[in-house]
């Protein structure tokens, strides 16, 4: 073996030995991104939303025809040319038609849903952090809430009040929170204990300051991918009202009023119940498929590989 | 009898960031009886070593080349008469081969942490009886008789009420103390023990270990630790392998390693175990973390948090150097040399292993 | 029997009862104070009037009003149709009718448990094969489309374009008719099991008690058998409550879609022509057995699992 004349010499000062090996330490966002990223079906997920989203704003405004111009004279038009999706048993146009139904179904599910998270949060919160007796009563409360079928809680609000645009938003909302204050909960009683929160409060820092700056950051991350889940359930919802007759009424159209109505000449034009359907069904996947994603970005511990 | 003999074991990973080298050429001799202990932090492969002997690697690890012999001797089992002796590679055996003639009959393991070691929703008696039933067909009753006996071994009292028992009804050392009875039902002659104790008690530590020792010497088993803890290694253990990076770095008599240690690192391992009557009050510690093993090491991967690190560590990988007036006493580092300039052990190690002498001869 | 577990048992029992009693209590509100029900309905007559008050105590205080209406649904009293079928008893409209949605239901369970179990099992011992990444992409599939979606497809397809199931339901033709709405409402129940059933028995093919069981050297299928696929299957039992809550909504609207004379097509009609006590005795009904399965489900689950049997508490 050949030795270099300075080999048997110490290193000496030259190296600082208490240098760490600096690994590249990603910021978790970079991380969270990097991982999304790598996730095919999220980003097909993600693009068909946005083009389903661009279309829903875009296509109504710019197509020539109105989503309420009754016209006999073309009714039930196999799609062609002029009318892409064919027009319906009144002779509406059907492009026009399922995109302002795609907007309303996304603004339904859309709002049920910012609804949810906040009284849903609201909710978790309190009953989290406050514990104790507040804890047990709100927890019970909630418990016998999500006893009851929410089936049962829509077919009850619908016979009270008439199906409109509010009363499925708020049929959606009923139902909808508990899992947000669930996720909260769980998410704020975790918390509550780490190091930091307990650190705050030794240091005299009052309810809301804990709860806006120690906890809230903690359990956005959670929540979103939660409505992201909730998105594609709300959207179901609306659909599912509709189709048992209680959707938004004529001539408003949503996705589940359009499936509702072609379902009724199925037989003989089927193209008027299978492109709002292909649409929702599209829709609901690309929601969950992003919602996985988020997920498995999120917290890679919560993956299922 | 040389039981286990592993020879230039290279073991990687295949992982998102590239490939690990796990494992970079690791020698190891198990005998008869007796207790070899792998010491070093998390991350430096012992825990791989193991599960490579055990022939129950993760999907993505591979062994690239190295061989583990395991030998054993012609002796008389009760079920199948007398059983010829042999050696065989674990490296070239196929995994059904592994499973039907060596995982569970010729090595066992107890794991780090029995809270999750045994299976929730199955009762003590069906996990202790399993191996009897399945590895070795015994029937029903005289498994049922021989789990009793084990429980009773491994000190579990009441032990018929406890085959009924399942695991989130014991203490965990009681469930420690099951998990090694599960391991001994395979009739071993090996036992593999990984960090068999830090998920316990300080004070049910010790009696654990107590039991492990017992145990070797009645039924004359080879026992390999893997463990961080040096306290644990001082109780237990004949040899001592100490590992860094993926290779051992120190290897010798338990005596050679804690009295006359060589390797810096073993050198910082030392100094940082804690003990009750150090005067100062510094806990010593190694600087810096262990290497990233997804890059290549150049020369000694120990060199960057070595204080004494020469130029040639940055350029050349050392060999094993043996310590003179020794034969089991070798040491991987460029000051072995005999063109190296001399170093001494820190002083503070120096007078902490003078006091251990010190208690050691009184 | 430990005390704890009847402790457990006690509780779930009595949050059940109350969960009833609200629901009981809501329906009995909205009866009394709605204008349109039985109880206020401006076109009845004098004499039909007499007949309710006498009926239901409508002159006695509110409490007594209550346990009495509470008494007639514990006997399947549910009052007179007013809307569907005029001055026929509810229970006469809904006992035809419960086990034809029941059998659906029930054989799209099972058909969909089965399957999904089967296709989990076999994705998680094949991870990360192609035949996983197929499975992985039906169940996510089958969870995101909802089972009208199916059913409507399916129509098309096998009732339609290629008849070979009636597009209608015929009751004098159960079998038939039955198929495709099962296999429509089976659908996500498969994916829903199957997705989960993957996740579960990841999880426990990688747990410490698995290694140990390999580690002990059984081999690869005692070791699948004897320690994951049963320990897998008790986790699966939690989310058949979930399933379920599914499987009621997606029948509501199958039995539109088929025109299957079930319970959920009754609701629908009950809403629709504002038949009051249909609609509550419909969704009392749906709840007494929403309630009833969740409760046998933890029941059931506390059986199985001998952490929850024996447990410590909850």
């Amino acid at each position: 073996m050949e030795f270099l004349e300075n080999d048997f010499e110490f290193v000496g000062e030259k190296h600082d030995i208490y240098v760490e090996e600096v690994l590249p330490v990603n910021s978790f966002w970079k991380d969270f991104f990097k991982r999304l990223k790598k996730n095919k079906g999220a980003i097909a997920g993600g693009i068909c939303i946005i083009i389903i989203v661009l279309f829903a704003i875009i296509a109504p405004a710019v197509s020539p025809f109105e989503f309420d111009k009754i016209d006999t004279s073309i009714q039930s038009t196999s799609p062609n040319g002029t009318y892409l999706f064919g027009t319906d048993v009144l002779g509406r146009d059907l492009f026009v038609r399922v995109w302002s139904g795609t907007r309303i179904s996304l603004f339904v599910a859309l709002t049920a849903v910012i609804i949810d998270i906040c009284f849903g949060m609201v909710y978790g919160l309190i009953s989290g952090y406050f514990g104790g007796k507040v804890d047990n009563i709100m927890q019970r409360v909630q418990e016998i809430i999500s006893s009851i079928p929410s089936l049962v809680i829509l077919t009850l609000l619908l016979v009270i009040m008439k199906a409109s645009l509010f009363t499925i938003i708020l049929a959606l909302m009923l139902t909808g929170w508990i899992g947000m204050a669930r996720i909260t909960r769980a998410q704020v009683l975790k918390i509550k204990e780490e190091e930091y929160v307990l650190a705050s409060k030794t240091l005299g820092a009052s309810h809301m300051f804990i709860i806006f700056k120690n906890v809230l950051p903690n359990i956005f991350g959670q929540l979103i991918i939660m409505s992201m889940f909730s998105i594609p359930n709300a959207i179901f919802y609306e659909a599912f009202l509709a189709f048992v007759g209680l959707g938004i009424p004529q001539p408003q159209a949503s996705l589940g009023t359009l499936i509702n109505d072609g379902f009724k000449t199925i037989l003989i034009t089927p193209y008027m119940v299978i492109i709002p359907v292909v649409v929702l069904a599209i829709l609901m996947l690309s929601f969950n498929l992003l919602a996985d994603g988020l997920r498995d970005a999120f917290d890679p511990t919560m993956k299922e590989a | 009898m040389k039981v286990l003999e592993i020879r230039d074991l290279h073991i990687s990973f295949k992982t998102d960031s590239g490939k690990v080298k796990a494992i970079r050429g690791v020698n190891l001799d198990l005998n008869k009886g007796e207790t070899i202990a792998i010491v070093g932090e998390s991350g430096s492969g012992k825990s791989v070593t193991t599960k490579a002997i055990m022939g129950i690697l993760a999907g993505n690890g591979e062994i690239e080349k190295g061989s583990i012999n395991y030998t054993w001797e012609q002796h008389e089992s009760s079920e199948h008469g007398i059983i010829e002796g042999g050696t065989a590679d674990i490296v070239k055996l196929s995994k059904e081969e592994l499973q039907k003639n060596i995982r569970g009959r010729k090595i066992a393991m107890v794991f780090q942490d029995p809270m999750t070691s045994l299976n929730p929703t199955m009762n003590i008696g069906q996990q202790v009886m399993e191996p009897m039933l399945y590895n070795y067909n015994m029937d029903k009753k005289s498994a049922y008789e021989k789990a009793l006996e084990l429980l009773n071994l491994v000190g579990i009292t009441d032990a018929k009420k406890r085959m009924k028992s399942y695991p989130h009804q014991l203490s965990g050392g009681m469930r420690q103390r099951i998990v090694i009875a599960i391991a001994l039902s395979c009739d071993p002659y090996i036992l593999i023990c990984d960090e068999p104790t830090t998920a316990l008690d300080v004070t049910i530590q010790a009696k654990i270990l107590e039991l492990i020792k017992d145990i070797q010497k009645k039924k004359n088993l080879s026992v390999i630790y893997i463990t961080h803890d040096l306290g644990v290694v001082a109780k237990v253990a004949d040899y001592v392998n100490v590992m860094y990076a993926g290779k051992i770095v120190e290897t010798g008599k338990i005596d050679e390693i804690f009295y006359n240690p060589r390797h810096p690192y073993t050198w910082g391992l030392l100094s940082a175990m804690p003990d009750l009557d150090t005067d100062d009050s510094i806990l010593y510690t190694i600087p810096g973390n262990p290497p990233n093993l997804a890059q290549e090491v150049v020369g000694d991967a120990f060199a960057p948090r070595n204080k004494f690190a020469l130029n040639i560590d940055y350029r050349l990988e050392p060999p094993m150097f043996d310590v003179e007036g020794s034969n089991t006493h070798k040491v991987a580092s460029w000051l072995m040399h005999p063109n190296a300039p001399k170093v001494d052990m820190p002083q503070e190690l120096r007078k902490k292993i003078d006091k251990m002498l010190k208690e050691v001869n009184l | 029997m430990s005390s704890s577990t009847i402790k457990y048992l006690g509780k779930r029992i009595l949050i059940s009862a109350v969960t009833l009693l609200v629901i009981v209590a809501v329906l009995f509100l909205m009866l009394k104070l709605m204008p349109g029900t039985p109880f206020n309905d401006e076109k009845l007559t004098e004499t039909q009037k007499i007949a309710l008050y006498e009926k239901y105590g409508l002159d006695q205080p509110i409490i007594v009003q209550f346990v009495t209406y509470i008494k007639n649904m514990m006997v399947g009293d549910f009052g007179i149709s007013f809307g569907i079928s005029r001055n026929q008893p509810v229970a006469n409209l809904i006992l035809p009718r419960i086990p034809i949605s029941f059998g659906i239901g029930i054989a799209a369970v099972i058909l969909g448990t089965i399957i999904g179990v089967t296709l989990g099992i076999y994705a998680a011992k094949h991870k990360n094969t192609k035949a996983d990444t197929i499975a992985t992409l039906f169940s996510v599939l089958g969870v995101s489309v909802p089972s009208f979606v199916v059913a409507l497809l399916l129509l098309l397809l096998f009732g339609v374009q290629i008849p070979i199931f009636p597009v209608l339901f015929d009751t004098d033709n159960l079998l038939m008719s039955s198929i495709l709405p099962v296999i429509a409402l089976s659908f996500g129940v498969i994916a829903n099991v199957g997705r989960f059933t993957r996740s579960e028995m990841i999880a426990v093919l990688s747990s410490d008690y698995v290694a140990l069981a390999e580690a002990k050297g059984l081999d690869n299928k005692k070791v699948i058998r004897r320690h994951a696929i049963r320990n897998t299957l008790i986790s699966v039992i939690t989310i058949l409550g979930p399933i379920l809550v599914n499987l009621m909504t997606g029948s509501m609207v199958l039995e539109q879609i088929f025109s299957i004379p079930g319970l959920g097509s009754l609701l629908v009609k009950g809403i629709t022509v504002n038949d009051h006590n249909v609609v509550l005795a419909v969704s009392f009904l749906y709840s007494l057995l929403y309630v009833g399965l969740m409760l046998i489900i933890d029941i059931l689950y506390g059986i199985i699992d001998p952490r929850i049997r024996l447990g410590k508490g909850e």
